[in-house]
C-alpha cells in the first residue's frame, strides 16, 4: 500500500525578555543557582497575582505577524488546569480560544504553503531535578514567557519539517525575540505524525489516529523520529491494524521512538478565562506600530539582496542565514563603494574566507580586500626574463597548454609569481605568458 | 467610655491631642482580646508583641510630628485586626484551614503594606470560615467563632472573626473579604458597619483568593465615616493587581455630611419577598421610613434576575475555587489535600465538574450569561435611582449548628448579597436595629460602580439619625 505522511507541528519558543511573563523576576534562568530567580508570583504563593509582561505580548504578536497571521483586536488569557509538581499554581496561564495570532502561513522553498493554526502566549513551568531517592524542584524557569506556534497538518516529509523549523528559528532570531538555542531548551519541538492512504488528493480526510512525539530539542532528532514513525506506522497499517493514539518520545540511544502515554481520550484541562487578568484589547494603530518596528525578515532580505546586488541565490542564502552576517555585508558594501569594490567581491570574500564578523569591522574587511589586490610593479624585461626561465623549466606544461589544456596556464602563472618574489597581478602575468608562448 | 470602644475618628482625635497614647489604646484592645477571645474565638493569632512594638513606634512618631504631618499617617497608632486571608510577612496566615496551619508568608499583601504605611497597629489575625467558604463562621479548622451578642448564635461568615472582634471592641477596625456577602452579612449579625468596595477598587494582591472574579477587599468599622477613612488608605491602582482600576485618588469622606435630601433610593421588589423573616422585614420597613424622613425619595425598582443570582454564583464561585485551591497539592506548604475540610472538597468537586468539557457550556458559560443579565438589571435600576437598599440577610442570626448540615440552606442565606459581587458593585452594610431577642439586623446600601462616596453619605446620614452603632453587646 502507498501511504502519505500527515504531519503537524507544535513548537514552543522561549522569549528572551528581561523579566518573566507575569512577575519582575529575571527570565535569564539558564545555569543559575536553583530557586534564586523566584518571587511570590512565580512560586504561586497564596494571594500572589499575575501581571502580564507587555514586551512579551508585543513579541508574540510580532512572531504572529512574521508568520502572516491575523491579529485579533480582542484577546484574553485562560487557565489550563492540571496537576504536576513543576506547576506552581496547579494551572498554567495560557490562551485557549482567543490566541493573540491566528491563521497564518509560511512558504517552503518548494513553493508549498504550511498553514499556521495559531500563535499564543503562555508561561513556562519549573523544572524537576531527580537526585538519587529525591526529586527536587527548581522554579527559576517558572513563569518564563513561552510562545507556542501550532501548524496545520500540512507537512508530508521530515525534510519539509526541518526546513520549516530552520525558517522559524531564523525568523525569531531576526526578530531578536529569542535566542532559539536548541541546547538551552529555548526551542522545543513536538511533531504529530500519522499516515493516510495516498489517493492522489481525492480525500481531505485525516487519519483516525495521531502519534505525538514530545519534547524534542534537536532538528536532527525530529527528522529521525519522523522517519522512524513513518516506517513504524507503515508496518502496522500493512498488517491492517491502526497505530495507537499515543504520545511517544525519541530515544537517541536506541534510535527509535518509545511509547510514553496512551491517550484513552483527550485530556480535560478545564480551561476557563483567567479572572486575574482582564481581557486585552488592541487597536489597529497599535498593530501597525508593531509592524513598523519589525526588522526586514529573512525572505524579504534574500530577494532584495539578489535583486539589488545581483547575487547568486546560493550566496544570498548564506549571507542571510544570520541577520548579523547580512547586516555586515550591507555595511561593507557602503564602505566598499568608496574603494570601487563591488558587492560580488565582498560577498565572495565573506563566504570563501569565512570572515569572523564578530571580531572584524566591515571597514577592515574592505581594507583587507584592497591590500590583497595591491600588486608590485615590475620591470617588463625582468618579467619576460623570469617567464622565459619558467617556461624552459616546465616544458611539459607548456606542451600541455599548447595541446589545449588551457588550465595549465594558471600553474605557470603561479611559478612566475613565486620566482619573482613579488606580489604580482595574476591577470597581467597570465596575459604576458600567453604572449610569450605564442 | 473605654479606649477600645472608640471609633477611628475618635481614637485619632485623642491621639492627636495626646489624651492617650497608642500603647494605651493598643493595650486596651489586647486586654479585651485576652478577656473575651477564649470564649468568642475571634482571633486565630494575636500579635501582641509586634502590636505593642508598633504602638510604641507610633507614639514616638506622634511625639515628633507636626500637626500637619499627622495627616500623612491616617491610621497612626490605630489597632486593626486582619482577616486571616491577608498575607502578613513573618506572621502565620492560615486561611482558617489546616492545610495552611503552619504557613508563614514571606510578604505582605498590598493592603497590609498600605495599612502599615498609614501607621496602623496590627493586633492579630481573625478567624474565618476556612478559605472564606461559609456564611456562619462555623466552618473554621480553628473552631467556630461565637456571636458577641449571643453565644448561642452564629456571628455570620465568612469574615466571622473580624466582625465579632470589632463588635466585642477588641480592635478599632478590622479587614475582611466579600465574595458573596462575607463582609456585609457578618457585619449585619454583629451590629457593625461592613463595607464591600467596587471590584477593582482595592488590590487583591497578597490576599488568599477564594473566587478571583468576585473577591472584594473591604473592612469592618463602627461607623460609615470610619469606613470612608479606611478606604482612603486601601483604595487605588496597584501595579501588582492587573484587575485594579486606574481611577484618580478620591477623598471618600468628602460628601459624608451632605445629607440625603432629594436622593432617589430604590427598593427592589425581588428582595422583599414573603420568604423574608418578619422581624427583618419590619426593621427594613423602619429603615425606609427613616430615610424618607431624612428627605430621600423611595422608589420601587425591579432586579428581575435576582433569583438566578445564587444559581449563577454557585457555579462561577466553585469553578474559580477549584482552580485557586489547586496549588495546595501537598507538595509545598506542609499539609496535603487530606487536610481540606468537607466544604472546600465540596466546592472543588462542584467547580471541577462545571468546568469539565461537555459541561462547561451548560454551566460555566450559562452562568456567565446570567452574570451579564444581572449587571444589566443593576444598570437599568441605576438609571432610575441613586442607590438601592435592601436587607442584608433574609433572617437574623441563626442558632449555632442550625444550618451546618444543610449546605443548600447555608448557601441561600447569601441570596441578597451575591448579586452585588456578581455585578462588581459596592455595598455598605449598616446596623438597622435588633430582633425581639436582641440580635442585630442590618440593611445594605448598594450603588453603581465607583459610587462609594454616595454609599458613605447615605450610611452616615442614616446612622447619625438612628445611632444603632452605639449599642454594645453584653459580654
Amino acid at each position: 500500500m502507498n501511504y502519505k505522511p500527515v504531519i503537524g507541528l507544535e513548537v514552543h519558543v522561549e522569549l528572551k525578555t528581561k523579566s518573566k511573563m507575569f512577575c519582575s523576576c529575571s527570565a535569564d534562568y539558564f545555569g543559575q543557582k536553583p530557586n534564586t530567580h523566584t518571587c511570590p508570583i512565580c512560586l504561586g504563593l497564596p494571594g500572589a497575582l499575575p501581571v502580564p509582561n507587555k514586551k512579551a505580548i508585543d513579541w508574540c504578536t510580532m512572531i504572529g505577524l512574521a508568520l502572516n497571521c491575523n491579529i485579533p483586536l480582542f484577546s484574553k488569557f485562560d487557565r489550563k488546569n492540571y496537576f504536576y509538581p513543576d506547576l506552581a499554581k496547579g494551572y498554567q496561564i495560557s490562551q485557549y480560544d482567543q490566541p493573540f495570532c491566528q491563521k497564518g502561513f509560511i512558504e517552503l522553498s518548494n513553493g508549498k504553503t504550511i498553514g499556521i493554526t495559531r500563535v499564543h502566549m503562555e508561561e513556562d513551568t519549573g523544572k524537576l531535578i531527580h537526585e538519587g531517592e529525591s526529586s527536587l524542584i527548581d522554579f527559576n524557569r517558572s513563569g518564563v514567557p513561552l510562545v507556542e506556534i501550532v501548524t496545520e497538518p500540512d507537512f508530508e516529509s521530515a525534510k519539509e519539517v526541518v526546513e520549516y523549523l530552520k525558517k522559524l528559528q531564523q525568523i525569531v532570531r531576526y526578530l531578536d525575540v529569542s535566542d532559539a538555542d536548541m541546547e538551552k531548551g529555548n526551542m522545543r519541538l513536538e511533531p504529530n505524525i500519522s499516515l493516510k492512504i495516498n489517493d492522489k488528493g481525492l480525500s481531505n480526510k485525516l487519519p483516525n489516529y495521531k502519534v505525538e512525539v514530545k519534547n524534542i530539542n534537536s532538528f536532527r532528532f525530529v527528522e529521525k523520529s519522523i522517519e522512524y514513525e513513518i516506517k513504524r506506522q507503515e508496518e502496522i497499517l500493512n498488517e491492517n491494524k491502526t497505530p495507537a493514539q499515543e504520545t511517544r518520545g525519541w530515544d537517541e540511544d536506541k534510535q527509535r521512538t518509545v511509547s510514553q502515554r496512551v491517550k484513552e481520550e483527550a485530556n480535560d484541562y478545564r480551561y476557563f478565562p483567567e479572572p486575574d487578568i482582564p481581557p486585552l484589547r488592541f487597536s489597529d494603530s497599535q498593530i501597525t506600530l508593531l509592524k513598523s518596528q519589525m526588522p526586514e525578515l529573512p525572505d524579504e532580505k534574500l530577494s532584495r539582496l539578489i535583486k539589488e546586488f545581483q547575487l547568486l541565490k546560493y550566496d544570498a542564502e548564506i549571507l542571510t542565514r544570520e541577520k548579523e552576517t547580512a547586516d555586515f555585508f550591507e555595511k561593507a558594501i557602503i564602505d566598499g563603494k568608496k574603494e570601487n569594490i563591488n558587492p560580488k567581491q565582498i560577498a565572495n570574500t565573506i563566504i570563501n574566507k569565512k570572515v569572523d564578523i564578530k571580531t572584524m569591522l566591515p571597514a577592515e574587511l574592505i581594507k583587507n580586500i584592497l591590500s590583497s589586490k595591491k600588486t608590485d610593479n615590475v620591470d617588463e624585461n625582468k618579467l619576460e626574463e623570469i617567464i622565459n626561465k619558467v617556461l624552459k623549466e616546465n616544458s611539459k606544461a607548456v606542451a600541455d597548454y599548447k595541446n589545449g589544456k588551457e588550465n595549465v596556464i594558471m600553474f605557470l602563472v603561479g611559478q612566475v609569481i613565486r620566482n619573482s618574489g613579488l606580489k604580482l597581478d595574476a591577470n597581467l602575468v597570465k596575459e604576458k605568458i600567453k604572449k610569450v608562448i605564442k | 467610655m473605654k479606649l477600645n470602644q472608640l471609633t477611628i475618628k475618635e481614637a485619632r482625635d485623642g491621639l492627636k491631642r495626646k489624651k492617650f497614647s497608642s500603647v494605651e489604646l493598643t493595650k486596651a484592645c489586647l486586654e479585651q482580646i485576652k478577656k473575651h477571645n477564649p470564649s468568642l474565638n475571634a482571633f486565630i493569632t494575636v500579635t501582641e508583641k509586634e502590636a505593642l512594638e508598633s504602638a510604641k513606634k507610633a507614639d514616638e512618631t506622634i511625639n515628633n510630628l507636626a500637626i500637619k504631618q499627622f495627616n500623612n499617617y491616617p491610621l497612626l497608632g490605630i489597632p486593626v485586626a486582619l482577616k486571616d486571608l491577608f498575607s502578613t510577612k513573618g506572621v502565620k496566615t492560615t486561611a482558617g484551614s489546616n492545610v495552611l496551619k503552619d504557613y508563614i508568608p514571606p510578604y505582605d499583601a498590598t493592603v497590609v503594606r498600605k495599612l502599615k504605611d498609614a501607621g496602623a497597629v496590627i493586633v492579630g489575625k481573625t478567624n474565618l470560615d476556612a478559605w472564606g467558604h461559609g456564611s456562619s463562621g462555623e466552618n473554621s479548622d480553628f473552631g467556630k467563632t461565637l456571636n458577641p451578642w449571643s453565644k448561642e448564635h452564629v456571628p455570620g461568615g465568612s469574615s466571622s472573626g473580624s466582625a465579632a472582634a470589632l463588635a466585642a471592641d477588641m480592635c478599632i477596625a478590622s479587614t475582611g473579604t466579600d465574595t458573596g456577602g462575607s463582609i456585609r452579612l457578618p457585619a449585619s449579625f454583629n451590629n457593625v458597619v461592613g463595607f464591600k468596595p467596587t471590584y477593582g477598587r482595592v488590590s487583591r494582591y497578597g490576599i488568599i483568593a477564594m473566587a478571583s472574579s468576585l473577591d472584594s477587599i473591604g473592612h469592618f468599622t463602627k461607623t460609615a465615616e470610619d469606613a470612608a477613612l479606611l478606604l482612603n488608605v486601601t483604595a487605588g491602582k496597584d501595579p501588582m493587581d492587573a484587575t485594579t482600576l486606574s481611577n484618580p485618588a478620591e477623598d471618600f469622606t468628602e460628601n459624608l455630611n451632605k445629607g440625603i435630601k432629594g436622593l432617589k433610593i430604590g427598593v427592589p421588589k425581588e428582595f422583599v419577598t414573603s420568604e423574608l423573616d418578619k422581624e427583618v422585614k419590619e426593621k427594613f420597613g423602619a429603615a425606609i421610613k427613616t430615610l424618607e424622613k431624612l428627605g430621600a425619595e423611595i422608589i420601587d425598582v425591579s432586579l428581575p434576575h435576582t433569583e438566578d443570582g445564587i444559581a449563577a454564583y454557585y457555579i462561577i464561585q466553585p469553578s474559580e475555587v477549584s482552580s485557586n485551591l489547586a496549588r495546595y497539592d501537598g507538595i509545598r506548604f506542609g499539609n496535603d489535600r487530606s487536610f481540606f475540610g468537607d466544604e472546600a472538597k465540596r466546592r472543588i468537586m462542584l467547580g471541577t465538574f462545571t468546568l469539565s468539557s461537555g459541561y462547561y457550556d451548560a454551566y460555566y458559560k450559562k452562568a456567565m450569561s446570567v452574570r451579564t443579565l444581572i449587571k444589566k438589571d443593576f444598570e437599568n435600576a441605576f438609571d432610575k435611582v441613586d442607590v438601592i437598599i435592601s436587607p442584608v440577610c433574609p433572617t437574623p442570626p441563626w442558632k449555632l449548628g442550625e444550618k451546618i448540615n444543610d449546605p443548600l440552606k447555608m448557601y441561600v442565606s447569601d441570596v441578597l448579597t451575591v448579586t452585588a459581587n456578581i455585578a462588581g458593585i459596592p455595598g455598605l452594610s449598616i446596623p438597622a436595629g435588633f430582633s425581639s431577642n436582641n440580635l442585630p439586623i442590618g440593611i445594605q446600601i448598594i450603588g453603581k460602580q465607583l459610587s462609594e462616596n454616595l454609599l458613605f453619605r447615605v450610611g452616615n446620614a442614616y446612622e447619625k439619625e438612628t445611632m444603632f452603632y452605639k449599642h454594645r453587646p453584653k459580654l
